[in-house]
């Protein structure tokens, strides 16, 4: 069988620090080969070089069976090597296919020949089921259409090798599948992809071959066939990984979060949260399960204090909050790890020691008459970087220079050790691999072991099955039911996130069931 | 530790190349850039009368370089220190005349007025971009005209013609035994009111609860609003203060440099400068003194220039000025050009 890249024993030192160690990744031609590894594993280098951003200390890179050298991201593309990269490079107010001809403006008697290029788009479209409107201004598309407007830009510009680093990252469930599928659509015309992931779903879906990489060597290659996630996972971190969470039953005691009624406009106006009721008890944690977009971000920042309640309550024990400052509000006993852990989570400017007093910082002992006192502020740093493992030199490292794990784990320490009655989580994991979605699981279970209500809110479902004791499923702003994780599957779930409510005669017909079995 | 080194020698080179295109530009107009830069080096320390004078002239550029800097910290962009200054300087000087209060108690509440006056005017572009979202920078730059017209408006209608009384010696900053041992320059005791204003600042902004809410802020605004501070006060409390200390510069020159107030053609130039200065002194408030000095002492030095037998234009050192201040602010160059020779090193 002919490789189409073949990256040979590639060495990248970054002063004393081997980044990749003897890589060898061999991709063939139409397949999808994953390049799986944890954050800071040596994935993203390894394609650079290959992308000829960085320059290999060592090895070969053969293209098509002739040895090259890629001095620069122009050379790459001379190769037919296009990137989709994971934050997209596009211009906001300009058009698809604006978009996708900058750099390489195709002119026509001095004028550009828009036209021609959007004909061109066109094709490629249909070609690969993208469905992607050449005129559209990339402001108006969503999050999965600018995506494809990045694979189209490196189709027009005669890519047959695609790179895609994490391109699941930002998408929907639904967005996924479709990628998936346009992934294969783009090997069946011949195209190779190299697939970089953490996600073993992903590879066990679609991927051909895997190549698994830890600390910067070459572990393994495999066939996606004879391997499974287990094997996959324990690979990639070098040792056995649970994914089912250990947890006991749950002991759910008295209510500490209810909600009535509740009704949130988003920043255009736009009711998202429609008469919404939910409840929260203290030793449980209640996953909300839905696809982006239901109303769950506002439901969040309702409850945080984020965003203005149109109407309905919100009590949190049995205190009401309904609109009240956020202070007020984290007073009262909640802890939040927002979605967006770089937006609202930290000042990323500031070290992690002033992070972490982000929300106490103004009370005793962390200050005192208003003057902070940072011996007690490093000390209480320093407790959270060793009790929850934050990799890091020291607590006066900048937040922004963290990985997302570890930026992740100062948010976490810094919310659980508050010792909140409430703990929100939104999307605690994402981005992050498999060893850092372990403990932060652990972490949110063992509140809920000390008595905490947990409120986990996911857009993935195995996170929502595997960490919930109970499941309010989310759709179009309303909880329109609630199952119980052990006696659901996809399916139902699913379908109740696609907004089919028939789901409690039907639990209630499982559950009897199980009782004749 | 190289970032805090980085952050000193980006300001020195751009100092050391800025005089260096200086002194080509002399060369290629046909003056002697030596003759240049040494009545330039004496109209600064030449002699006590012109080390008074230059440091009267940094006295208000440190404040205005601070209230720019300190509002660059809380991320917003202050351009209406000019106003703030001159309502700042009528207010002192109105307090000095007018008054009549025992020695020291005079000149404090004089500076109060000048600050609380300079306050007044950041508190109303700061409440408008709290509770409305306008953006200072538009506010800030129309009320520095707004500033200069009032204020003439009101130094006619008090004083009956363009230039006030001046101010009772009780709320003078000047100092008598100073004046003798300069040979009667106008420096005065503003330099240390200047220099506790520094520190207090520094001290805010590094110490306490007030600077990391304001910071925080400054950084992100979303993470501040998450961690419950309340975005709107901070704003503003950071508009009074850095109008505070633009009211104080103005205070300045109204209680110290001339002890009265006139009606005025057109804006000082001073609260401009300050942003200049901040600038320099990388926005930082022990920064800011450096960045006053050197742009005090170049603007005061620069008035022995056009002296035989050199002859330079003075205006010569607003070029000088203009390229060091493009030097800095273009600092992405420096690590830019640092990154480029250490990946080179890197690859070989």
């Amino acid at each position: 069988m002919e490789y189409v890249v073949e990256m040979l024993n590639i060495t990248k030192k970054f002063g004393d620090f081997k980044a990749n160690d003897n890589i060898t990744l061999q991709v063939k031609k139409g397949e999808i080969h994953a390049l799986l590894g944890e954050n800071g594993a040596g994935k993203s280098t390894l394609m650079n070089v290959l992308f000829g951003l960085y320059q290999p200390d060592g090895g070969e890179i053969r293209i098509k069976g002739k040895p090259v050298k890629i001095t620069d991201p122009n050379v790459a593309n001379d190769l037919g090597i296009g990137m989709v990269h994971q934050h997209f490079m596009l211009v906001d107010t300009f058009t698809v296919t604006e978009n996708i001809i900058l750099g390489m403006e195709p002119v026509k008697r001095g004028t550009i020949d828009i036209k021609d290029a959007a004909d061109e788009i066109s094709r490629l479209s249909k070609l690969y089921g993208l469905d992607v409107d050449p005129y559209a201004y990339i402001s108006d598309i969503s999050v999965g259409m600018q995506q494809r407007v990045e694979i189209l830009k490196t189709l027009y510009r005669g890519a047959d090798i695609i790179i895609f680093d994490e391109p699941t990252a930002v998408l929907t469930p639904q967005e996924i599948d479709e990628l998936l599928e346009i992934m294969k659509k783009l090997i069946k015309e011949g195209k190779s992809i190299i697939l970089i992931t953490h996600k073993l779903k992903e590879i066990m879906t679609a991927a051909d071959r895997v190549t698994v990489i830890r600390r910067g060597k070459g572990i393994k290659t495999l066939d996606v066939a004879d391997t499974n996630p287990d094997e996959l996972a324990s690979l990639m971190v070098g040792r056995n990984v649970h994914f089912k969470t250990d947890k006991k039953p749950a002991q759910p005691k008295e209510e500490v979060l209810r909600v009535e009624n509740l009704v949130v406009k988003d920043y255009r106006g736009v009711e998202k949260v429609k008469g919404l009721n939910l409840s929260v008890r203290r030793g449980e944690i209640l996953g909300i399960a839905g696809v982006d977009g239901n109303g769950q971000s506002e439901l969040i920042e309702a409850i945080t204090g984020l965003r203005h309640a149109d109407s309905g309550k919100i009590y949190l024990n049995g205190k009401d909050i309904t609109n009240k400052r956020p202070r007020e509000i984290t007073e009262t006993g909640l802890g939040h790890i927002p979605q967006d852990r770089q937006k609202h989570g930290l000042v990323l400017q500031y070290s992690i020691a002033e992070n972490v007093i982000l929300q106490t910082y103004y009370k005793e002992p962390n200050s005192k008459f208003g003057v902070l006192q940072f011996n007690t502020v490093y000390q209480s740093a320093r407790d959270i970087i060793e009790k929850y493992d934050v990799r890091t030199q020291s607590e006066f490292e900048a937040a922004g220079s963290l990985s997302g794990g570890n930026q992740q784990k100062v948010i976490i320490g810094r919310e659980i050790e508050r010792q909140p009655d409430l703990l929100i989580a939104a999307q605690p994991t994402r981005g992050l691999d498999v060893g850092a979605i372990e403990f932060i699981h652990k972490q949110l279970v063992e509140q809920r072991d000390s008595g905490k209500g947990v409120l986990l809110v996911s857009f993935e479902l195995d996170e929502i099955m595997s960490v919930s004791d109970r499941i309010a499923v989310i759709f179009d702003g309303q909880i329109i039911g609630i199952v119980d994780p052990k006696e659901t599957n996809e399916q139902e779930l699913g379908l109740l996130m696609a907004g089919q409510t028939e789901p409690l005669e039907k639990k209630s017909d499982k559950t009897i069931e199980r009782e004749g079995e | 530790m190289s970032k805090n080194l980085n952050k000193l020698l980006i300001p020195v080179l751009s100092v050391i190349l800025g005089l260096v295109v200086g002194a080509i530009i002399m060369l290629v107009f046909g003056y002697n850039p030596i003759q240049g830069y040494s009545q330039l080096w004496n109209g600064i320390v030449g002699d006590v009368y012109v080390l008074g004078e230059s440091i009267r002239q940094i006295t208000p550029y440190i404040l205005a370089g601070l209230a720019f800097a300190f509002a660059i910290k809380t991320g917003l962009f202050n351009i209406g220190i000019e106003g703030q200054l001159i309502v700042g300087w009528f207010a002192a000087t109105y307090v000095g005349v007018v008054l009549d209060l025992p020695p020291g108690i005079h000149l404090i509440v004089a500076l109060l007025a000048g600050g609380l006056a300079g306050a007044l005017w950041g508190f109303v572009p700061g409440i408008l971009k709290a509770k409305l979202g306008v953006n200072e920078v538009v506010v800030t730059i129309m009320m520095n005209y707004t500033a200069l017209h009032v204020t003439n408006a009101l130094v006619r209608a008090w004083a009956g013609k363009d230039t006030s009384e001046r101010i009772h010696e009780t709320a003078s900053l000047r100092i008598p035994a100073w004046e003798e041992a300069t040979m009667y320059s106008r420096m005065h005791a503003g330099i240390f009111v200047a220099l506790i204003a520094v520190f207090v600042i520094w001290y805010i902004l590094k110490y306490t609860t007030l600077g990391y809410e304001l910071k925080a802020v400054g950084l992100n605004r979303d993470a501040a609003q998450y961690a419950g501070m309340n975005v709107e006060r901070n704003i503003v409390i950071a508009m009074i203060i850095s109008g505070f200390l633009a009211g104080l510069a103005g205070s300045m020159e109204g209680l110290g440099t001339f002890e009265y107030v006139a009606t005025k053609s057109s804006l000082t130039g001073i609260g401009f400068d300050g942003i200049a200065v901040s600038i320099l002194g990388a926005n930082h408030p022990i920064g800011v003194i450096f960045g006053a000095v050197l742009f005090g002492a170049l603007k005061y030095g620069s008035l022995s220039m056009p002296n035989p037998p050199a002859q330079i234009p003075e205006e010569m050192i607003s070029i000088i000025i203009a390229i060091i201040v493009f030097f800095v602010a273009s600092t992405y160059l420096f690590p830019w050009l640092k990154e480029k020779f250490t990946r080179k090193k890197g690859a070989n």
